[in-house]
């Protein structure tokens, strides 16, 4: 990482701490933020939050490694999780998992090279009546089928641009 | 975009947010206390606990600082009831827990709410905002000298141990979600040491209900031990699946011709965490007593592989276990393996009776409910389906 991309990030993360606090219990809070505007809670962040919140980064970490919402891997701007659930497999969530992966071409637990997807499994997302379901970053799709794969990429593909605008403004 | 499709009319919709506010700041605060003690209304997110006992243990704890968390991290497969309530019912929600405050003397309110319902924030944080401005939150509420309280909103991420009180608190205080051990219990050594109540969306919510309504009209519906209405979140092979309010003791019969699922042949009550109640045990209740709910019920339908069902929730609590101890770790795996040699059609009755007797292990030597419920749905479907999982001809 470059020296100033790093200066940047830290005071990224002091105004973070500016507005959490730095209690213990803010841990969460700043974690969350980061990986929202970022995308990405590096190993160099950690140290960087351990240090403003005074605990060891080894602390930090444990919490990253725990939280299935937190992941110290680089994700995509769109971080897709299809839900695997009873009720959603019952709905045909395997269809549309195999038509995400054939669509994207990777994987899940992988990210698509140009950094746009990363595509992951979720437990149960409380849409049991109308599976399968499918979060894209904090919005909910519902009755997910494999035609309509392809139009919510797109979807995706086309908010790209305003997406990025905002989250560097907000960074 | 989110079709929100509950059915007939519910209990909520005839409560005026502010009601059952007024009606309790009017009394002192053991007044409240003993309405929803003669109430009967036990915790709505499974596992029962009276509400005025936990309310009245925080009361007697002492401390200067006291908190209300509302859990919202409504993760147990199955349900939904509490993502209806935070969109269409946010009001009551937050109407709870000031009256929890009220009776306990707690100043701050925490909402903890799912990661995977981060969409709902935004318009739970304006009803907040409508709230403090039309003073039924921030100082001095209701112009009552003293009375001080304010919500906040955190947000989890995407871990159903959180669900757990102790584990919620946990994440609340920037530690991994790991359950502690009980004794001792929020209500004297809570978040960041304080006496707390942790109580479910729903529970909050019936709470202004009782006080608007009237505690005997609370009682005289549903089943001695489990009083009162519930809401459910029915999912699975039925014509209406969606969210429906019925009495306490219903049986799975009645709810099943209510929703559509005549002919199913075994249903899931209480998510993953729950059991498999097959067609000859319909006419069991509903209600803590016999077959407890947080209000999941996912309906299979006569063509349904049980063992795909079992197969489903094992890798469910393998995901979700938090690894601190070692009945849930390495138990579930194993269970898994025997699931897999019983599609397979590879597994001795001698071994079943191994695996079933580790899922007791599991049930006795947990140390948190996630662990000693996970082995639930594979022993009743191990029970109840054995025509169905023995002897298979493997691929």
């Amino acid at each position: 990482m470059l020296v100033t991309e790093q200066e940047r990030l830290r005071s990224n993360l002091v105004k973070m701490t500016d507005r959490f606090g730095r209690d213990r219990s803010a841990l969460m809070p700043i974690l969350q933020e980061l990986k929202r505007t970022r995308y990405h809670i590096s190993e160099y962040s950690m140290q960087v939050i351990a240090d403003l919140l005074d605990i060891h980064p080894v602390e930090v970490s444990s919490v990253v490694s725990f939280y299935s919402f937190l992941e110290d891997k680089p994700q995509g701007q769109f971080v897709i999780r299809l839900c695997r659930t009873i009720a959603c497999d019952m709905n045909g969530a395997g269809n549309v998992a195999r038509q995400l992966e054939n669509d994207l071409g990777v994987e899940f637990g992988e990210t698509t090279p140009d950094g746009k997807f990363t595509l992951g499994w979720a437990n149960c997302l409380g849409m049991c009546d109308q599976g399968p379901a499918m979060l894209v970053n904090e919005k909910i799709y519902t009755q997910v089928t494999p035609e309509k794969v392809h139009s919510i990429l797109e979807e995706c593909r086309s908010t790209f641009g305003v997406h990025a605008t905002v989250d560097k403004e907000r960074c | 975009m989110i079709v929100e499709t509950t059915h007939g009319s519910l209990t909520f919709c005839s409560i005026e947010p502010g009601s059952g506010l007024d009606s309790t700041l009017e009394r002192p605060p053991a007044n409240a206390l003993g309405r929803i003690e003669a109430s009967g209304l036990r915790g709505r997110g499974g596992a029962g606990f009276p509400t005025s006992l936990k309310w009245d243990l925080a009361i007697k704890s002492p401390g200067e600082n006291k908190y209300v968390i509302c859990n919202a991290d409504e993760g147990e497969p199955g349900t939904f009831k509490d993502r209806v309530i935070l969109s269409d019912f946010a009001d009551l929600v937050f109407e709870g827990m000031t009256i929890g405050a009220f009776v306990i003397g707690a100043k701050r309110g925490i909402v903890y709410l799912r990661g995977e319902y981060a969409y709902l924030r935004s318009h739970l944080e304006t009803v907040l905002r409508r709230r403090r401005a039309q003073n039924l939150l921030g100082k001095k509420i209701r112009g009552r000298d003293g009375f001080d309280f304010d919500i906040e909103i955190r947000m989890g991420a995407g871990a159903y141990v959180c669900g757990e009180e102790t584990a919620l608190i946990e994440s609340l205080e920037g530690q991994r979600g790991e359950p502690r051990n009980r004794p001792p219990f929020p209500i004297d050594t809570g978040y960041l040491g304080n006496p707390t109540i942790v109580n479910n969306v729903e529970t909050f919510a019936w709470v202004v209900c009782i006080l608007a309504k009237g505690a005997k009209w609370f009682n005289s519906i549903g089943t001695k031990k489990s009083t009162g209405l519930k809401l459910f979140s029915v999912s699975g092979d039925c014509s209406q699946p969606g969210v429906y309010e019925f009495p306490m003791g219903i049986t799975v019969a009645e709810l099943l011709k209510e929703v559509g699922g005549e002919g199913a042949k075994a249903v899931q009550v209480g998510g993953a965490a729950g059991q498999c109640v097959p067609a000859a045990q319909f006419e069991r209740t509903i209600a803590y007593e016999d077959v407890p709910t947080g209000g999941s019920v996912i309906v299979f339908g006569p063509d349904r592989d049980m063992l795909r069902v079992a197969e489903n929730f094992l890798e469910f609590f393998a995901d979700e276990s938090c690894g601190q101890c070692t009945p849930c770790r390495e138990g579930t795996p194993k269970l898994i393996e025997g699931v897999k040699m019983l599609q397979q059609g590879r597994c001795s009755m001698h071994y079943i009776h191994e695996l079933c007797s580790l899922g007791e292990t599991m049930q006795l030597a947990s140390k948190c409910g996630l662990g000693q419920m996970a082995p639930n749905a594979f022993l009743s479907i191990v029970e109840h389906f054995q025509d169905e999982i023995l002897g298979r001809i493997g691929k």
